[in-house]
């Protein structure tokens, strides 16, 4: 669903703020950056995109002969949102972050901005979300950068064929956020020896260095609750009640801007409790790909090997399992194992490193045409990672004071940012 | 009068009639091989369940919920996608509008059943000034004016009551709800009806019928128009817990039934 996130997450894309620009000169107003990563932007403080793009969706048949399980009936092949101008324009492609599909909030606001910047458009999955892993994953187990550009490449390939006779591109770009950052640059890389798009620039948008520590920060939130992730069910139900009872003995109409804005004035969760409900959030995210993946591949992760699943099955065990699994749990015990079949030797350090922008820096420092938008407090980073990016793309990073991991996304200074980089008016 | 009830027994034949398809969903893909155990089951973790709904009739809802997926995606959205390409958004706008305005109807009734004064009050004065000021509800000047839209039903009337939601139901078409909500639904109808009947607004026209099965079709087109949610959208395995859970959840705290007696 455009959303399947706690009930908190759902409806906080647009609060009422008023913009309290702070003495640095930057108009974002939330300071926390658990709050900001959960609040967002407040709809006022969204640029302006006046032009509504013409789009349709792309489904693409990337595996024909690919048998899949009835239970993802719903699903007939990749998708991909493409937004077209009539004349000859410069196409982008944007990759979303962790579990997130063609039509992610964030994507679409994107979409809009390049859109009325006169680009082409076409969003992609992360190679995280379900659908790709059913319809475009050759391996259908995601997390090794390799094969995931790999397979964000033929992905990109596959669409451009199914477009080429209706648009002029002129030329190509690229950009990502969170893991779609990160994984934006293995895909540049791939690029430069495929030649199929020959991207003049690549912008990363809060991205991981490493997956395997940004991960490991994320799972550190759930720590923060008590019991840690193994009593993530008691934490939620904890957490509902609290905001029902907010909503019971408040005088509220509806679960509205109104009442969640109150939720964030009146400091109804701790921040130990705000952390929680973000790695809750990563946890629901990370269920769908451990199931998706395990299914795919019948591997006896969290089904039985075998089990044919029905329509009418119940799914509800598989998708409590699924949460109360950590991404070590995935990493040590699904997706390290099924690399190590396939490079006997292949030790985990070795792979861990692998799956960082370090295995390719000599490269990254060697091209201009990467640039990265970051914050100060984007806690899937450390100060340390923020200082290697630095480094490494010199002028070319951007960093704001504030804004949590993507909760400035949406603010219009940002999205100015974003454009002018690959338009060339920098401001 | 008669050609209202008579689209209603349309509405209720195309239910019968599609209801067949529901249950022809069993696969039959024969099991080869012998099953074995996962590497990680329910039994090893020791903690509440979450997004937990009474939900017994679960097969059979996935069955609905997979049909409203296929109605969704051969027949209503082509038409709310051809709807909105031919109208204009002002008039989108004007339309739905409209229709909002007659459910405050509903809404009203039911703030009167749940003895809210100052809500019913409030309603009714949006009623007024929307039928009025903002020409018979093509126009919503009661919100700038400050009267805000408090959205009621008679699920939520017999839940403000006590009665309990009862178990979790997809419907064809109408999509999430419970036993209770459905029951609900089935008395807005009836009251909506009523009203209609003996208002009868067309009567002197002589094409009461055909009047009334467009009105009825551009509401549900409308309706769907105003509904971002679509089927499967996420691509998310466990779509259906997800939505199960916010729509029992939203409805339950929104009923906000009276405070207990301190």
């Amino acid at each position: 669903m455009k959303h399947r996130i706690l009930l908190l997450l759902i409806c906080l894309l647009v609060l009422p703020l008023q913009g309290n620009a702070a003495e640095d000169g930057y108009g974002y107003p939330i300071p926390g950056a658990y709050e900001a990563t959960i609040l967002g932007t407040p709809a006022k403080l969204m640029p302006e995109l006046p032009v509504k793009p013409s789009t349709r969706q792309l489904v693409l048949d990337i595996f024909p002969d690919r048998k899949k399980p009835s239970i993802f009936y719903y699903d007939n092949g990749l998708r991909c949102t493409f937004a077209y101008q009539k004349q000859k324009a410069p196409l982008i492609f944007l990759i979303a972050g962790t579990g997130a599909s063609d039509q992610s909030s964030k994507l679409m606001i994107m979409m809009k901005a390049f859109y009325n910047a006169g680009f082409h458009v076409i969003t992609l999955p992360s190679p995280t979300n379900s659908n790709f892993i059913v319809s475009g994953s050759k391996s259908r187990i995601p997390g090794d950068m390799i094969d995931d550009a790999a397979d964000l490449y033929r992905a990109m390939e596959s669409a451009m064929q199914k477009v080429a006779g209706d648009i002029e591109v002129s030329s190509y770009y690229l950009c990502g956020y969170s893991l779609g950052g990160t994984q934006a640059a293995f895909v540049a890389k791939m690029d430069e020896e495929r030649r199929s798009f020959k991207f003049r620039k690549v912008l990363m948008i809060n991205p991981t260095v490493s997956i395997y520590n940004s991960a490991a920060r994320i799972e550190e939130l759930m720590k923060q609750i008590p019991g840690g992730g193994k009593k993530q069910g008691i934490f939620f139900n904890k957490m509902l009640s609290k905001f029902s009872e907010f909503y019971r003995y408040g005088n509220f109409v509806a679960i509205n801007d109104d009442f969640l804005y109150s939720i964030y004035t009146e400091k109804l969760f701790t921040k130990e409790e705000t952390a929680g409900l973000i790695g809750l959030t990563y946890r629901i995210n990370l269920a769908g790909m451990i199931f998706s993946s395990d299914v795919m591949t019948n591997s006896g992760y969290v089904v039985p090997k075998n089990r044919v699943l029905k329509i009418t099955d119940s799914l509800f065990d598989y998708f409590q399992v699924s949460t109360h699994l950590s991404f070590f749990d995935y990493f040590n015990e699904f997706l390290y194992p099924y690399f190590l079949t396939l490079q006997p030797g292949l030790t985990k350090q070795a792979f861990i490193d692998s799956l960082s922008l370090k295995s390719i820096e000599a490269y990254l420092k060697s091209s201009d045409k990467f640039g990265v938008m970051t914050n100060e407090n984007d806690f899937i980073i450390t100060k340390a990672e923020l200082d290697y990016l630095r480094q490494l793309f010199g002028e070319r990073v951007k960093v704001y004071p504030r804004g949590g991991h993507l909760g400035n996304l949406e603010y219009k200074e940002n999205m100015a940012y974003m454009v002018a980089f690959f338009t060339g008016g920098m401001p | 009068m008669k050609s209202a009830a008579r689209y209603r027994s349309w509405r209720i034949l195309l239910l019968l009639m599609l209801l067949p398809l529901l249950a022809g969903c069993a696969t039959t893909s024969a099991r080869t091989q012998a099953e074995i155990p996962a590497m990680h089951s329910i039994s090893e973790f020791r903690d509440q369940h979450f997004a937990e709904v009474n939900d017994p009739l679960q097969g059979f809802n996935r069955s609905v919920y997979r049909f409203n997926f296929y109605f969704d995606k051969y027949l209503f959205l082509p038409v709310v996608n051809s709807y909105e390409f031919v109208t204009p958004v002002f008039i989108q706008e004007r339309v739905s509008n409209f229709y909002n305005n007659i459910g405050e109807v509903r809404n009203l009734t039911n703030s009167l059943f749940q003895l809210k004064g100052l809500e019913s009050v409030t309603t009714l004065g949006r009623f007024v000034t929307n039928s009025t000021v903002g020409l018979g509800g093509l126009f919503d000047p009661a919100t700038s004016f400050g009267m805000e839209r408090h959205e009621q039903d008679f699920g939520r009337t017999l839940g403000y009551w006590g009665t309990a939601s009862g178990p979790y139901v997809v419907l064809p078409i109408f999509g999430p709800s419970s036993l209770r909500d459905t029951g609900g639904l089935a008395i807005d109808t009836g009251i909506n009806y009523g009203i209609y009947t003996a208002i009868d607004p067309f009567a002197s026209t002589g094409n009461s019928l055909a009047i009334t099965a467009g009105i009825k079709t551009v509401e549900a087109v409308d309706e769907r128009h105003q509904q971002s949610f679509r089927y499967h959208e996420s691509g998310y395995p466990f779509e259906y817990y997800m939505v199960r859970f916010f729509y029992h959840q939203k409805r339950e705290i929104e009923i906000n039934k009276p405070l207990p007696a301190e």
